[in-house]
């Protein structure tokens, strides 16, 4: 291990657990009060559980805390759950709703600075320097990827390369000419590249390539050895969500053995998903996450429906904070398209405003040329059948074209006959992701 | 004049043809005419039967999804040109063909195609008006 790889903030990830629960509990005391204050959602969850910010004395109160769940934000669409009013929220981002309706969240001038040194803090754990050129090919907008790597990085001096996401054989040129040190975007878009490479006869040694920062979908260890392989990288993972923050909320350290959470932005608890009570330290279960700082969107145990687990013992490279391992499914429905968050309700609201459309439908995901497919099967009707071929060509495609626009992401839309999609009692859409 | 098809969803399945032709046939329904257009995901099978109603309630028996659509026949010269005469007398029309097909049997000398149209009214007329012979319905489906 070498000790020689900076620390970006030493004081806060090297520094010891009581000093840090105490910091923690205070944080989370102000958090209360500033929520208690400013958010009706907040302020109808505490009276209904009977909490006042004064009844929480201790860490281990936490679990007196009512949870906060996608369906909150839904219901306070849009900014509803904002703690400071918008003329001091500095940039507003977004991410799936479970409905069409996006969740919407927004940043404080401070609230973009905690932000950058969180993203820094977890480059710099990866190895990222001012020396290093920095490829974002992230797609630049509503999502939070580009810009929390964007503002990370330059803080960190390194040179940033906004390229965003797409047009593959591009970002290839880029990378020899300009010669691209890091590579940020998710790690099948990195599989993605490396296929090009092939295609194209570009060597990895044609690159500057020196390591990876992929996130925004899980990936397993496999996959990190083979994009390490293919492409001569270091392949380092991180985690975050628009909710809680963006990225910057966990990443790994060179050790690669768990992501490096910010505790001291961020309260981590992990309970069962069904019961909702806290497991103890070491089980697996999903992630629950209160934000400390947060100023214009605080959270109070948000259910990620992540599911990890989470390691408090000491790291070789010195960082104190708590690991959690690699993501290993969801506790809900929800699924990860390229990156992108898709619920099966989104697709469901869709389908149900196509005049004759009946939603029978069925949801593939698999994955060709390490690329995510989606596609929507969906039960041919009457209403929707039609004798001339080019009506029923339209009909399919003017539905993916009102999905890509809900979505944010291209799927197939296919027609299946009638009763070829088996019907369960009141249950959820059926789900078929064969991807590994 | 005009002549009812069905057309049915044949999702892209191996079986599925061989499925609809043994339903009917069990059910005595004849075909005399058919068409399929496909993509690589599904396929509309088109046909002329001699009971359409029977057809129609025997394949909604067993979850297919149907449609019927207004076609006609028309009787064209069997020889070479024959079918390029009546094309261009739509042409000259401005009338739009949306799809053919061939009828298995002839009427007489002539053979007989199907045709649909978007303004099957416009066809006729302009079809008739050059002395092209269009079959009634039901001559069509007892030929």
């Amino acid at each position: 291990m070498n000790h020689s790889i900076p620390i970006w903030d030493s004081a806060a990830e090297c520094q010891a657990r009581e000093p840090l629960q105490r910091l923690q509990l205070k944080r989370l005391q102000q958090t209360l009060k500033l929520v208690a204050d400013n958010v009706p959602c907040y302020q109808n969850k505490f009276s209904e559980c009977g909490f006042k910010p004064g009844d929480l004395h201790s860490l281990a109160d936490v679990d007196k805390l009512p949870f906060t769940t996608k369906e909150d934000l839904r219901l306070n669409y849009p900014y509803g759950m904002f703690a400071v009013p918008l003329r001091e929220v500095v940039r507003i981002h977004s991410s799936s709703g479970t409905t069409g309706k996006p969740t919407v969240v927004g940043y404080t001038r401070e609230d973009i600075r905690t932000w950058t040194e969180l993203v820094a803090r977890f480059m710099t754990a990866a190895g990222v320097t001012n020396e290093d050129i920095v490829h974002i090919a992230f797609g630049y907008g509503l999502f939070t990827g580009a810009f929390g790597l964007h503002y990370g990085s330059e803080a960190i001096g390194a040179s940033v390369i906004p390229i965003s996401g797409g047009n593959t054989d591009k970002q290839l040129m880029i990378m020899q000419d300009y010669r691209s040190t890091a590579l940020v975007c998710t790690p099948s878009y990195a599989l993605t590249l490396a296929d090009r490479m092939e295609k194209q006869g570009i060597k990895p040694s044609d690159l500057a390539l020196r390591v990876g920062l992929f996130g925004a979908e899980p990936w397993s260890e496999q996959m990190r050895h083979e994009l390490e392989q293919r492409l001569q990288i270091i392949a380092t993972d991180n985690y975050g969500l628009s909710e809680v923050m963006g990225p910057g909320v966990a990443g790994e350290c060179l050790c690669k053995q768990g992501m490096h959470i910010a505790e001291d932005h961020f309260l981590a608890e992990v309970i069962d998903p069904d019961s909702g009570q806290v497991l103890p330290e070491g089980s697996v279960g999903e992630l629950v996450l209160t934000s400390l700082t947060k100023q214009a969107f605080p959270m109070i145990r948000y259910r990620t429906r992540d599911i990890t687990r989470l390691r408090y013992d000491r790291c070789e490279c010195g960082r104190t904070l708590a690991r959690m391992e690699k993501t290993r499914g969801r506790s809900d429905d929800m699924l990860i398209i390229k990156g992108v968050n898709v619920f099966p309700t989104q697709i469901e609201e869709v389908l149900f405003q196509i005049e004759g459309c009946e939603p029978h439908y069925q949801l593939i995901v698999d994955r060709e040329n390490n690329q995510d497919r989606l596609e929507v099967q969906v039960e041919v009707n009457e209403k929707i059948f039609f004798d001339e071929m080019k009506q029923q060509r339209t009909f399919i495609f003017e539905a993916e074209k009102k999905l890509h626009s809900v979505l944010g992401l291209s799927v197939k839309v296919k027609l299946v006959e009638p009763s070829s999609i088996t019907r369960h009692e009141g249950k959820a859409c059926r789900v078929f992701d064969r991807r590994q | 004049m005009k002549v009812e098809q069905i057309s049915i969803f044949i999702e892209n399945k191996s079986g599925r043809l061989a499925e609809v032709s043994g339903i009917l046939g069990q059910a005595g329904v004849n075909i005399r005419a058919l068409s399929l257009a496909d993509t690589s995901d599904f396929g509309i099978l088109r046909l002329i039967v001699n009971d359409t109603e029977k057809a129609l309630s025997i394949l909604r028996d067993h979850n297919f999804t149907v449609s019927k659509t207004e076609v006609i026949g028309v009787e064209v010269p069997d020889t070479p040109g024959g079918l390029s005469s009546i094309l261009q007398i739509l042409d000259q029309n401005n009338v739009n063909v949306e799809y053919m097909y061939a009828f298995v049997e002839r009427s007489g000398d002539n053979a007989v195609i199907i045709f649909r149209f978007d303004h099957v009214d416009e066809a006729i007329s302009a079809l008739t008006r050059n002395g092209v012979k269009i079959l009634k319905g039901e001559q069509l489906t007892k030929i």
